[in-house]
């Protein structure tokens, strides 16, 4: 099954090498990996979209602890969370298409960032479901470049019912 | 008053208790090394090859329980050590070792000399660091050898720019504080129940004592275990010492090639307590068909050698001895047993593996067999003596002949296997322990890979004592392509090509002495072991000895070869020389 694990990190060079090296070395699989500062900027937090039975993902997660330089591990996959990831997609519609582009971008609340005689240029921004609906119908437009974040996840918060 | 990078390096390992380093010169470390010079409580032992220094650090570290300190230069001296640090990680070996590293500013120029060694030896440290900053030198190491000596120990790699080394700074020695390590020592005492009551309830228990036992200093505890509830014990390789081998609930060691009642007792025991050790492929065989009967408890300062390999019933993660010492005291408060009424039937069960295999070897008058040397060096030492080994089948039948009672006896490349191990390990623990006998057990093979050593041995008083099971082969290796390969003998004879022994120790000025029949291993023995120079001995032993019991690589542990019975005359050996 496929998890998405956060990892806080101290900011220190070299310590995104120790996270990658821990996966390759070990033979597991990054399907995605997104890394940015926090808030203290000492930190950095990184979302590693990766997949396993319950064995990989706990070893998975018990070797990044054992890291020295890994502060937190939390597995969303196991919390409710919301997921989010960016893509930035460069099309070549033919003339005929190019109302259906801008028509679907709305739908899916994307938005035109860059236009020329014969691209345009969506981003959009969704769960992974979001975006592959997107890219689906984006294919037969004629996608040109395609470029993606990888994932960013937090856990929601729980609401108090009022009285 | 400002200090320069060097002079914070050596306060630093004077306040850190080191009295000595294993090194290597160069240029980038000479700031050090000039230091070192006039230096009266820090003595710099120089080895001929980098490999050997860690290894000699290592074995400094496994015979004493302290840190191993390794000084070399940059680029070839540092990648020199990377065997020796892979080596000490892989038994949880606390080491520091500090490179060299070419100036900052030419660092990622591809400059004389320079490798990325802390990229080089990321994987096999347990943690390393590129000192930037001359002010951050002394929380650097005051930081590395904290992590190198807690928790799961490991090496510990320390990259020093020649230019943090010669600029000055004041100095200072900070409290540190990880953040991000924090090993767990204490044991989940909820989980320490539930083993309690699980070996309360089991009646055919075995205990497996590895070398977490050892490095916890838990021998005391798990002997308390085993004698209070009547649970026999076998040790790992990494485990020989932790418990008496000599001792009437030893197994002695299982796996491939563990003895016939440590297998059978792992393959229908109702529950396993692996206590420090990681269920190596070597101690499993077959995981799936590991004993397949057995609830497992495991105690491991390391989470992620739980659950890595095969399926555990009950994890405590913590400290051996202070798991230990909680469980005996639920075991002794808590639970009431009559531990000898309720095993009586499984230590008869195990009597009688014991007498139907016992660990034996067929003697012979005429040619020596290597087992027959083992057993003899643990006759004339009672045990009393540090043995290290280096891999292959000389390594096997130490552990299999030799009794190891006490901890921090048997130094040995476990999980990484390295030959050439041995011999600078034994010289590092020598240094240690300067009046106990220190032997390495070797191959011919093996102990060519760090021959150099000798010089080091020599020239620093160390007499190690090296007994090669000189079989002209690489003698596991031909073994596996005799039972496996058809006898196709691909590269692993060295007959003639064996140097003479006796003539090398004396060309670096150390005794050398031969034992070509049965009758003379035991005065070459003896005649080594009351010299007090370094002494190679040339045991000339049968070339076509196995060692068995064997489990085939793959296969579950209980499938185990024995040594066929003889069936024509052995031919007359040819001696070499
Ligand atoms: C550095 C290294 N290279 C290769 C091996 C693979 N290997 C394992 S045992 C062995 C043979 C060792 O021969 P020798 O030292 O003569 O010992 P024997 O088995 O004959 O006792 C080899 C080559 C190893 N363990 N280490």
């Amino acid at each position: 099954m496929r998890h998405t694990i956060s990892v806080l990190v101290e900011n220190k060079f070299g310590v995104l090498s120790r996270v990658s090296g821990l996966f390759s070395g070990r033979g597991y699989n990054i399907e995605s990996l997104s890394v940015g500062e926090t808030i203290d900027p000492q930190i950095s937090l990184m979302t590693i979209v990766t997949g396993g039975d319950d064995w990989v993902i706990e070893q998975i997660t018990k070797q990044l602890n054992k890291l020295i330089d890994v502060i937190k591990i939390t597995d969303m996959t196991e919390l409710d969370h919301v997921e989010r990831e960016m893509v930035l997609i460069k099309v070549t519609p033919r003339q005929q298409d190019k109302a259906e582009v801008l028509n679907l971008t709305e739908i899916f609340r994307g938005r035109i960032v860059d236009s020329s005689q014969r691209t345009y240029t969506i981003e959009i921004t969704g769960d992974e479901k979001k975006i592959e609906a997107f890219v689906e119908l984006m294919k037969p437009m004629g996608i040109k470049e395609f470029v993606r974040t990888g994932k960013v996840a937090i856990a929601r918060e729980g609401v108090k019912k009022k009285q | 008053m400002k200090i320069s990078g060097a002079e914070i390096i050596v306060e630093c390992l004077k306040r850190e208790g080191v009295r000595h380093i294993f090194g290597y010169p160069g240029g980038v470390v000479l700031n050090i090394f000039d230091l070192l010079y006039d230096e009266k409580d820090l003595q710099l032992i120089l080895t001929r090859h980098e490999q050997g220094a860690v290894h000699a650090a290592d074995g400094y570290a496994r015979a004493t329980g302290r840190p191993g300190v390794v000084l070399v230069t940059s680029g070839p001296g540092a990648t020199n050590t990377v065997t020796g640090i892979a080596t000490a990680s892989m038994d949880s070996v606390p080491l520091v070792v500090f490179s060299g590293q070419v100036p900052t500013l030419l660092i990622g120029n591809d400059a004389f000399q320079e490798a990325d060694i802390v990229g080089i030896t990321r994987p096999c440290t347990k943690y390393n660091y590129l000192a930037k900053d001359v002010k951050d030198l002394s929380r650097i190491i005051k930081e590395a050898f904290h992590i190198a000596t807690t928790g799961r120990p490991g090496p510990v790699l320390i990259d020093l720019p020649k230019d943090v080394t010669g600029s000055k700074t004041e100095f200072t020695w900070p409290e540190i504080d990880i953040r991000s390590y924090n090993p767990t020592y204490e044991g989940n005492k909820w989980m320490i129940t539930q083993a309690a009551h699980l070996i309360a309830k089991s009646k055919k228990s075995v205990i497996i004592s590895g070398g977490g036992v050892i490095i916890s200093g838990a021998s005391k505890e798990i002997r308390e275990l085993a004698e209070h509830t009547d649970i026999p014990v076998t040790m790992t390789l990494m485990g020989l010492g932790s418990f008496p081998g000599t001792h009437h609930l030893s197994l002695g060691m299982p796996g491939m090639h563990g003895t016939y009642y440590a297998n059978k007792a792992i393959q229908e025991s109702d529950l396993i307590i692996a206590v420090g050790m990681r269920f190596d492929d070597r101690v499993t065989g077959k995981v799936d068909a590991f004993a397949p009967h057995a609830k497992i408890v495991h105690i491991d300062i390391d989470p992620t050698s739980i659950r890595k390999n095969v399926r555990v019933d009950v994890p405590i993660v913590g400290d051996v001895k202070r798991v230990l010492t909680v469980l005996n005291k639920v075991l002794k408060e808590e639970v009431k047993e009559q531990w000898e009424e309720v095993r009586r039937a499984w230590l008869k069960q195990i009597d009688a593996w014991k007498a139907e295999r016992p660990m034996t070897y067929t003697y012979s008058n005429e040619v020596i067999k290597p087992q027959f040397v083992v057993e003899k060096i643990y006759e004339i030492t009672k045990g009393d003596a540090i043995i290290t080994t280096e891999v292959g089948q000389n390594q096997m039948w130490t552990a299999q002949f030799y009794k190891f009672d006490k901890p921090r006896t048997l130094l040995s490349s476990g999980g990484l296997g390295t030959m050439g191990y041995g011999f600078p390990a034994a010289i590092g623990a020598q240094l240690a322990f300067p009046n106990k006998l220190v032997i390495d057990i070797a191959g011919d093979g093996s102990i060519q890979m760090n021959i150099q050593e000798l010089a080091t041995a020599v020239i620093n008083k160390l007499p190690v004592k090296v007994a090669i099971l000189n079989n002209r082969y690489l003698g596991m290796v031909r073994q596996w392509q005799e039972l496996f390969y058809q006898e196709r003998y691909s590269h692993t004879k060295l007959d003639e090509s064996v140097p003479d022994f006796v003539k090398i120790a004396e060309a670096y000025n150390a005794v050398g002495l031969r034992a070509t029949k049965p009758s003379e291993v035991e005065p070459v023995l003896k005649e080594a072991f009351k010299t007090k120079k370094p002494v190679f001995m040339d045991f000339i032993v049968d070339w076509k000895e196995k060692v068995y019991p064997m489990v085939p690589p793959g296969a579950p542990i209980d499938q185990m070869m024995f040594e066929e019975p003889e069936k024509k005359p052995e031919k007359k050996l040819k001696v070499v020389k």
